[in-house]
């Protein structure tokens, strides 16, 4: 008799989306899909608003990343407005905005370590999970709980200074940014007391690292072997090839290292990407065209990035980043687990370059914007903390925006969080008589790992309850549990 | 002047027109306070609570958190947060309780901290609140100045609590 059964909602991600698992009559995964079933409609609520209010209106999308939603917006409205693609911003627009994006990068890696993963490694993912939680590593481990919280903290502080408030933020605004850094928020990020300074979030970043090394070298067999699949990588990188979460070509690489897309022009995305549709998910299935729906699927967000890039422009990250590149030989690193090891390194990536940028005196002086001749379609593109996010429009001669195209990070990683549930699903399910929340929590960690925001990729409203269902292939129901 | 630190905490969506309560709660009691020169309050906002928010709760003698409410309430109500044990499974659903059972976790500290809810009505995409939730804050927020003349009774009446 099949059984089928339902993961509803995923736990411990942004957003909500529920997964479900066939086994058959041997005991074998017959099948595994990851369902995003909430209704995404937002590039239609866009269409005929003017084109300026884009970069505020794009930050209801979601409050988990609405800085990465503002800057993709404000670098398509940037070609837009005769200010170039990205590199036509005068010194303190893109170092201002830079500072935005390091800060959103900075707290929304240290939430997702901290807050999201840590349960999984330091009770083990088959843990009771009524202590599998941030409230049991805030009982157990409470120092490196208040570090996650303070990390947090100051992420958050460094966006509300740079894009002017925490909500509906204003600071990036088409050809430019509208603030300066004033003396006195300087001065509290480099020499706040402490722990909320930058000196002590960059110490605090180089232990997270070192916590999930010896983490990584006590489990090796689970991190190395744990959703292991071969896929192609896709992001920004600088065109010198180092990392870039803000700008950049768009270089994709297969699994063996081979680049396949080649530093092209992200103005040019639709030539390369194409997205196909699938009727049990909202979310669609990003592809590169030339490589077709089965062979061109990507990876996107850190383990991708770490894999497209050359070398990163931070000393403290490009000396982890050698030791990252070298557990893999120089290939390309395949292993969901090492998502994490990756995140971590652009942690510490991003507090460093929170400090160089700090210590700028371009962020307290200069022209804000930059303005040239119009054009009518633009595109933005940004390495959000959960991968490449792709922002595109066009304008009438209203100035009003008549088309609207988005493709966020989660939905790049789509086929990749299907195929890792399936992995998870076929090493942890495969033969087993009874099915264990450990086991399903097992499928849970594979989608963790790639930090989905589905509430970005479709458009979230209101909660689903938290119900897991065992059925037989005629749709009855077996056992329920996690309610 | 208060001799108490307290922190106005409101958080929702502006861009989803009740949702947005919390928020608008929050701008119009900052300038009530700046007009009454009052000191040692603190004002925030936020699209939904999240993990270090712990940090600032523990910071204060009393927190009030302010959201939209989409129940069947009068025109508001106030209530003192429990440190809940339940724990959020998705970071968008962060409740006060969760915020403050964080707080008991990381700080040992259950300072006071109360919820006020303020009834909406219309959830679209869309900037502005509706006239009936308009009307809900105001009466809400002549209320909440009351109570803030002696924010010792609200600090009091928490720890019988």
């Amino acid at each position: 008799m099949e059984q089928k059964i339902t993961i509803e909602p995923v736990t411990r991600v942004e957003g909500h989306g529920k997964v479900t698992i066939y086994i058959d009559d041997e005991g074998n995964v017959s099948q595994s899909r990851l369902h995003i079933v909430e209704f995404r409609g937002f590039e239609r609520f866009v269409q005929g608003r003017p084109y300026w209010e884009a970069p505020v209106l794009v930050q209801r999308l979601c409050g988990i990343c609405p800085v990465s939603h503002h800057l993709a917006a404000a670098k398509a409205l940037d070609v837009i407005v005769g200010a170039g693609t990205g590199e036509g911003l005068t010194p303190t627009g893109e170092k201002m905005r830079r500072l935005m994006h390091y800060g959103q990068m900075f707290q929304s890696h240290a939430l997702h370590f901290f807050h999201l993963v840590s349960p999984d490694l330091l009770f083990g993912i088959d843990a009771d999970p009524a202590i599998r939680n941030i409230i049991g590593v805030a009982r157990k481990f409470p120092d490196l709980a208040v570090q996650g919280v303070m990390m947090r903290k100051f992420g958050q502080e460094i966006i509300k200074a740079t894009a002017g408030k925490k909500i509906h933020g204003t600071g990036a605004i088409p050809g430019g940014i509208n603030k300066h850094l004033t003396q006195e928020e300087k001065d509290s990020f480099i020499n706040g007391p402490d722990p909320l300074n930058i000196d002590k979030m960059i110490s605090w970043s180089e232990e997270a690292v070192n916590f999930l090394k010896s983490y990584h070298k006590e489990n090796k067999d689970f991190i190395d072997n744990f959703a292991v699949f071969p896929s192609n990588h896709l992001s920004l990188v600088r065109k010198d090839g180092a990392l870039d979460l803000y700008h950049g070509v768009l270089r994709a690489v297969d699994s063996e290292g081979n680049k396949i897309l080649h530093d092209v022009d992200y103005q040019d995305y639709l030539k390369y990407i194409n997205e196909e549709v699938r009727s049990w998910s909202y979310m669609k299935f990003p592809f590169l065209t030339e490589y077709g729906k089965k062979n061109g699927w990507y990876r996107v967000g850190p383990l991708a990035r770490l894999n497209t890039c050359e070398f990163i422009p931070t000393p403290l990250a490009q000396k982890e980043f050698e030791e990252f590149k070298a557990y893999t030989k120089g290939k390309p690193n395949n292993m969901s687990m090492h998502m994490h090891w990756a995140r971590l390194i652009e942690l510490l990536h991003a507090a460093e370059m929170m400090k160089e940028l700090l210590n700028d005196p371009d962020l307290m002086q200069g022209e804000l914007v930059i303005k040239g001749k119009k054009q009518n379609e633009g595109v933005g593109l940004i390495e959000a903390p959960r991968g490449t996010l792709f922002h595109h429009y066009r304008i009438n001669e209203h100035d009003q925006i008549e088309m609207a195209n988005l493709i966020v990070s989660t939905t790049n990683n789509n086929e990749p969080m299907n195929v890792a549930v399936n992995h998870a699903a076929r090493q942890f399910m495969t033969g087993q008589k009874k099915i264990t929340e450990g086991m399903m929590n097992a499928v849970e960690v594979a989608i963790r790992a790639y930090d989905p925001c589905l509430s970005c990729a479709t458009h979230a409203l209101g909660q689903m309850p938290l119900e897991i269902t065992l059925m037989d292939k005629e749709g009855n129901v077996i056992d329920k549990a996690r309610t | 002047m208060s001799v108490y630190k307290i922190l106005i905490y409101g958080y929702g969506n502006p861009g989803r027109q009740d949702d947005g309560l919390g928020n608008a709660f929050v701008e119009k009691l900052q300038q009530w306070a700046m007009e009454q020169n009052l000191k040692n309050y603190t004002f925030d906002s936020n699209y939904q609570l999240n993990i270090e928010d712990a940090a600032d709760v523990a910071e204060n003698d009393l927190t009030l958190f302010i959201d939209a409410s989409t129940e069947d309430i009068e025109n508001f109500i106030l209530t003192p947060v429990d440190a809940s044990t339940q724990v959020a499974f998705t970071t968008h659903a962060a409740s006060p309780g969760y915020i403050v059972n964080l707080c008991k976790e990381l700080y040992q500290k259950t300072p006071a901290t109360y919820l006020l809810h303020i009834k909406g009505y219309e959830w679209d995409f869309r900037e502005g609140l509706t006239e009936k939730a308009k009307q809900n804050l105001n009466i809400a927020l002549e209320a909440i100045k009351e109570k803030l003349q002696h924010p010792e009774i609200l600090i009091n009446n928490f720890k019988d609590f």
